[in-house]
Order: structure tokens, then sequence, then C-alpha cells
């Protein structure tokens, strides 16, 4: 086993911008992180409400469609403000990561994690499979190049046909276990990402510790069974 | 009792180190880990080898200065410093395995020893208060709440060990850092200075090149003095507040 040289230089020049400094602290680049997170957590818990209108009907879940669609160029907004929190999440996060690896050039030969959770410790890989799984579920049912038939499907109303889309979708047992694989791995990343959204914005203390840790957990596994609720009743035929 | 004993040994700082493996013999049960060392490097010695170089000083756990990684642990099984771990917390003929504090701003010296000066350079970089020399003044003048005086007190607890950046995968010293900013930043007397020591403390930690902290704790799970993490979240509110400070008031 060798050593790496020490480093001695200085891994970071800081800016006369404060706005530049800050995000070119540790503190700051993790509190960009962790509002984008916010961010994409909303977002995560919005469209799991409106996803869970499918099981109150066809009829509703369509119109809720429509209502989307007919926002327009507020859809767009909307949808540039979530890519571009999801882009500075991941590469204020990559370059963090980069960092960390710098600052520990060495590993222990015997490894001793006394508190870390595991979740914690598979952010990077979590969030990778995330990305990918969130670019599938786009192309799935969003841009739906996965299945040229989803854009033919109409309703009675005209309206496209969600319903089915989901239907036909989820039919398939692989396409409905990737989702579940993929749901998992996005727990994952929230049940250790919900409680350090808190942390690192500084509104922890020690009186909420415990609470904060122990709800990030709980809330990602209620987004967990929320969202399989979804493929594992299609796949059962309990809705159709 | 005997052990196996599996040791970082590198000559300095630019030379590549290596474990090697060393018979501890006839060891007393009630020696501390420090003291087992001392044994075998007495016998090192005696047969004209390098003995083992390694940090201490007080060994009442009281100053910081121990150091080393036991079974991948800083600071060795259980609460508290090496120099108040004891040999009777291992099974006789268990193999140790003994590594310095690593992290990319602790150079190693030689052996287990590594330089920890970088965070004499963070202290300098703001944690300490200006004030006027002179006679001490009316300790009633300045009236401090029971709760901000019992958590400066327990932040104040920090020995400045390292071992939070030791324990760290990230090597981040934001356990170090939140103490030494709370421990003012709570009292009256740190005030005037709160957010220019936020900032150069946590700039300083940076340029010197410790990690990003990824709420891990591993670092809460092993300091000796008990420095809670929740100390890590005031320092990141401080530090935001501060920057939006520095941003407005240019
Ligand atoms: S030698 Fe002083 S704390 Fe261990």
């Amino acid at each position: 086993m060798s050593v790496a040289s020490p480093s001695t230089a200085p891994v970071r020049v800081f800016s006369k911008n404060p706005f530049i400094a800050f995000y070119q602290s540790s503190i700051g680049k993790k509190y960009v992180v962790a509002v984008t997170a916010l961010i994409l957590i909303l977002y995560v818990l919005g469209h799991l409400a409106g996803n869970l209108q499918i099981f109150i009907g066809p009829d509703r879940i369509n119109a809720y469609a429509k209502l989307l669609h007919d926002l327009g160029p507020i859809l767009w907004v909307v949808r540039i403000f979530l890519l571009a929190a999801f882009v500075i999440h991941i590469v204020a996060t990559i370059q963090l990561a980069h960092e960390n690896r710098l600052a520990k050039p060495q590993k222990y030969a015997v490894p001793g994690y006394q508190r870390s959770s595991t979740a914690a410790r598979t952010m990077l890989v979590s969030g990778v499979i995330v990305f990918c799984f969130v670019v599938y579920h786009l192309l799935q049912f969003t841009f739906e190049v996965t299945d040229p038939r989803y854009h033919q499907l109409r309703d009675s109303l005209g309206r496209h046909d969600v319903y089915r889309m989901l239907i036909l979708g989820f039919r398939h047992p692989l396409i409905s276990l990737f989702y579940i694989v993929g749901l998992f791995l996005l727990t994952n990343h929230l049940s250790h990402g919900l409680a350090s959204v808190v942390q690192t914005l500084g509104i922890n203390n020690r009186k909420t510790a415990n609470f904060v840790a122990s709800g990030g957990q709980t809330l990602a596994w209620v987004v967990f069974a929320g969202y399989v609720s979804i493929p594992v009743t299609i796949l059962l035929g309990i809705i159709k | 009792m005997n052990f196996k004993l599996k040791v970082w040994r590198q000559k300095n700082a630019v030379s590549p180190g290596s474990f090697k493996d060393y018979d501890a013999k006839d060891i007393p049960s009630e020696a501390s880990f420090l003291e087992m060392l001392d044994i075998v490097n007495e016998s090192l010695t005696g047969n004209s080898e390098d003995p083992i170089e390694f940090d201490s000083d007080c060994r009442e756990g009281i100053c910081g200065m121990c150091s080393l990684v036991i079974n991948g642990i800083p600071h060795g099984p259980g609460k508290g410093t090496t120099c108040q771990v004891y040999m009777r917390r291992f099974t006789d003929g268990d193999t140790i395995w003994i590594e310095p504090f690593r992290a990319a701003a602790f150079s190693p010296i030689k052996d287990l020893v590594v330089d920890r000066s970088a965070f004499d350079r963070i202290i300098q970089a703001g944690g300490y208060i200006v004030v006027r020399t002179g006679s001490a003044p009316e300790a009633n003048s300045l009236p401090v709440p029971k709760h901000n005086a019992d958590l400066a007190m327990e932040a104040a607890a920090c020995i400045g060990c390292g071992a939070c950046v030791a324990a760290c995968p990230n090597s981040s010293a934001m356990l170090f850092v939140a103490a030494k900013v709370s421990h003012l930043g709570l009292l009256p007397q740190g005030q005037a200075e709160r957010e220019t020591r936020a900032i150069h403390m946590v700039r300083e930690m940076d340029e010197l090149g410790f990690g990003n902290c990824r709420n891990y704790y591993e670092c809460e799970a092993i300091c000796p003095a008990e420095i809670s993490a929740t100390f890590i979240a005031r320092l990141n509110r401080d530090y935001a507040a501060a920057s939006a400070q520095e941003a407005l008031t240019v």
C-alpha cells in the first residue's frame, strides 16, 4: 500500500464577489444542493398528489392532465424551472463529490463506520440511478416515445387518455418492476436527503434533530408507498 | 495479554508507507493503548529498530494530542481519547490495525504522527475575540442566558483532536469549526465578530483542503468531547446569514 503525497496547496481560492464566494465555499454549495433538493422534493410530492387521482377514476385524471396541458407557456416555465433545479442539483453535487475525493486521498484499511446509514453513503449511486429512471420516465409518459400508441389514446371527451396510457404502460411486469426499483432508490435518496436538507439549511436543532431524522425517513417511505401503489394495483388488475 | 499489531509505518511525509506486523506480548490488561505501544517500542529499541512514532501528551483525555485510528475507528473503541482506551477492551489474541488520522489537510509526518496544524490556522482565521486587556470586568455586568451559557460550554468542550476529520469519509472539519464558531457566537463577547468569524473560519477550512460535510454524523459518533452535530446546523445558518450580510454590505 502506498500513500498519496500530501496536498498542502489550497484546494479552493475565494472570489472577491460575495455571491461567487458563497458558491465556492463548502457550505454555500451545500445550500445550493439543499435548496434545489427542496424544490425537487416539493415537485415529487405534488406529482404524487396529481397521480393518485388515478384512483378516483379515468375522468378525474384525464381532466387533471388536460388542466396541466392547457397551462401552455406556464407549464413550460415550470418545466424549465424544474429542469434548472435538477441540473444545478447534479452539477453542485458532482463538484462537492470531487472535492471530497481530494480531501480523503487514502481510505482506512479497516472501514469503521459508526453512525452513517447505507442510504447516506450511497447517495451518489442512488442519485445516478434515479436520474436514469427520470429520463426513462419522461421518455415514456411525457414525450411518449417508448410506445407510439400512447399518442393516439383519446377518451370519450376527446381528451388525451392518460388513464389508459398508465394501464397500458404498467401492465408490463418488467416496466412496473423497473418503476418499483427506481422508486425504491428514490426513497433511499430521500430517506437521507429529506433530513439532510433541514440540517444543511441550518433549521435543525437539538429538539428537532430526532424528529427530523425519523420524519424524513417516514416521509420517504410514504412517498414510496404512494407512487408504488399505482403500478402495483394495475399489475394486480385492481384498476383496469 | 497478547496481540498481533498491524501498524502503519511511514518514514516521512513523502516516502510511501505500509503496514508492518508486530507482536505485542505480555501486555497487562490494565495498560492503556498508548502504554501498550510504549511496551512494544521498548522491545523495538532493544533490537535497535526504529520505535513506532505516535502522538501523546497529557494521557488523561484532556489535551487532544493522542490520535490513532484503531480498527478503522479514530481513538479506538468507545467514547473518549486513545489514551483512555485500555487493553482489557480487547480480547486476548486480537489482531489490531493501527493507522494515522487520514486526511489531505493532515499531512503525514512519520508513522502514526500527522500534522494537525491546519486546525491552528482555522483558529487563527477567526476563532478568537478581540478584547482590550486589563482587569477583569464585573461578571454581572454581562448577562448570559443560562441556555446559551450551557450550549456555549458544550461547544467549548472541543479539544481540537481532529478525530472528526479522521472519522469523516470526506475529511470534513465541520464539527470542529461548528464547535469553535458556536462557543463564541453564543456568548455576548463573541457577537461583534460573529459574521466575520463564521466566514473566515469556513473559508480557511475550505482553503486548507478539508472536505464537504455530507451529514453522515460519523464525527458526532466518535467525538471524544461529545460535540453534537446540531452545532453544524447552527454553523450552516450562521454562515448563510453572514454571507447574506456580506453580500448586502458590499
Ligand atoms: S494524550 Fe491528551 S488526550 Fe490523549
